[in-house]
């Protein structure tokens, strides 16, 4: 199978009148179709800029990034971005939120509005259709967010540490529905976090980041048994504390 | 609330609500007792009524004025004046804060010459105006424009810029571009902003029109001030502006209207 997604040889620096910052050094990384990825790292070692760099935001500097084997402009992939903040608009009803992406893109049909609708119905949305967000708990936000984001039917879907903002409790429940309906679309996820549970519990693969520069130090494949395939299960599966403690030694060991 | 309230609070309402009648009430009597005092002084001749004019020779001067229209003439003229320099304002002001968000290296470029517009005084400007356009309504709504606009202008394009970037860039990750972010984000994340200029807007337009009628005029409540005071009727003058004091009351309240209507949930 051809991989949906190549990182080659990509690097990247910030520009500014202070000096130059080098946010990404050497990057190369392939990424298969239906596969979930998490890239795990140092803070501010450069996790969002590679997001930002695949979703076409910001340019690699040298170095090439291939999306269906087509280089990243042509390749008119289809790519869903989700942000550190649900950024739901207050003065939009939770319905007229999600169907933003849509409206943009002038893709408004009956049949969009309809998948929308039937999204909405089926992660618990539907008596808050023309609620305002403001109604919405936590968790019910991220997932307006994420129906906005599945609205457009990406290919690969982005996530920017999507549940740092929630509290605990609400952050394992609704990692646990985020990784679920992930799951159940059959979607690419790539998944930007500084929390390690979270990334295993998630991921088929976890990306290891070094500090700024980052460099890829580590790219770890996780295997859990089917009895523990969910996020909550595989955080009781016995092997999770072996992942978490192989990933922390290779954080620690990054000079 | 369908709960039935505990006495704790219901005697904090209480004690709110009385406090408000008690703020009205005194709100009231400073008002009586203002307008009594003036009214009492002038009658024992303690102030003389020929200069400072007195309640009752203003009402009389109303009615008369009243009576034979040419009151509500003049006050007309002057509303039509300012509600056309606040459209013109407004209009010219989110246009070009617009315009300045979409092309920042231009925003760079006219900074110091907004400063400098924006903290000139534009009464300066009055006599230039007539020159340029000659004795009539054009100057006015000239002087009221130049008034508000530039403030306008700098006022709502700092507001622009200051939109969480953050909503700008899910506007680009959606696929949108920059007109999708002024009409999606910028603009209705603003409106309370915008509401808020409205009200600054609309009293700097009457400062405006009033200052233009003073200079090129001969209808509206500035031409009558100027006029009473040059024939020496103070009647005329002090009317006039107590018109005015409840005529920028009711702009600031129907503006206070519309941002309880527009500007709930932001």
């Amino acid at each position: 199978m051809e991989p949906i997604l190549e990182f080659i040889h990509v690097s990247f620096s910030y520009h500014s009148m202070d000096g130059e910052t080098a946010a990404l050094s050497d990057i190369s990384l392939s990424v298969m179709p239906g596969e979930f990825i998490a890239v795990v790292g140092p803070s501010g070692c450069g996790k969002t800029t590679l997001l930002s760099l695949i979703s076409g935001l910001l340019l690699p500097e040298t170095g090439e990034i291939r999306l269906f084997g087509k280089a990243q402009g042509t390749s008119g992939a289809n790519i869903g971005y989700m942000l550190q903040r649900d950024h739901l608009f207050e003065w939009r009803t939770v319905y007229d939120n999600v169907l933003l992406g849509l409206e943009i893109r002038h893709k408004l049909s009956h049949d969009t509005k309809a998948s929308v609708c039937s999204m909405l119905d089926t992660y618990g949305l539907t008596a808050f259709r023309d609620a305002s967000p403001s109604a919405l708990s936590g968790g019910m936000r991220q997932r307006a967010a994420l129906i906005r984001t599945l609205a457009l039917e990406p290919d690969i879907l982005l996530l920017d540490e999507p549940f740092s903002a929630l509290d605990y409790q609400t952050r394992l429940e609704v990692g646990d529905d985020i990784g679920g309906i992930i799951r159940r679309e059959g979607r690419t996820a790539i998944l930007v976090t500084h929390d390690l549970a979270e990334a295993i519990t998630l991921a088929d693969r976890i990306v290891i980041l070094s500090h700024r520069p980052a460099r890829i130090r580590k790219i770890l494949p996780l295997h859990f048994d089917d009895n523990h395939n969910t996020p909550l299960k595989r955080r009781s599966a016995p092997c999770f504390s072996g992942y978490f403690e192989e990933i922390w030694k290779e954080l620690k060991s990054d000079g | 609330m369908d709960k039935p309230l505990s006495t704790a609070q219901a005697n904090y309402l209480r004690a709110r609500s009385r406090h408000r009648y008690v703020v009205l009430a005194g709100q009231l009597l400073l008002f009586i007792l203002f307008v009594g005092s003036w009214e009492f002084f002038a009658r024992l001749g303690l102030l003389n009524d020929f200069i400072f004019s007195s309640p009752s020779r203003m009402a009389k001067t109303f009615f008369e004025m009243a009576k034979d229209g040419s009151l509500f003439l003049h006050i007309g003229i002057t509303l039509t004046e300012t509600f056309g320099s606040f459209l013109l304002v407004m209009v010219i002001g989110l246009f070009t804060a617009m315009v300045l968000w979409g092309f920042p290296s231009l925003a760079e470029l006219l900074e110091p010459y907004l400063v400098m517009l924006n903290s000139l005084p534009k009464s300066a400007l009055a006599p230039v105006l007539i020159v340029w356009l000659g004795n009539n309504v054009k100057t006015i709504v000239a002087a009221a424009v130049s008034v508000a606009v530039f403030g306008s202008v700098m006022t709502l394009h700092t507001g622009f810029k200051q939109v969480d970037p953050d909503k700008i860039k899910l506007i680009y990750t959606l696929g949108g571009n920059r007109r999708d972010v002024l009409f999606k984000v910028l603009v209705p994340s603003a409106i309370p902003l915008i509401i808020n200029n409205m009200k600054v807007n609309i009293g700097l337009c009457l400062v405006g029109v009033i200052i233009g009628e003073f200079l090129a005029a001969n209808k509206g409540l500035g031409y009558l001030i100027i006029y009473g005071s040059q024939v020496f009727k103070m009647d005329i003058v002090m009317m006039s502006i107590v018109i005015l004091c409840i005529l920028s009351m009711i702009f600031y309240r129907i503006i206070s209207l519309l941002e309880k209507k527009f500007a709930g949930k932001r």
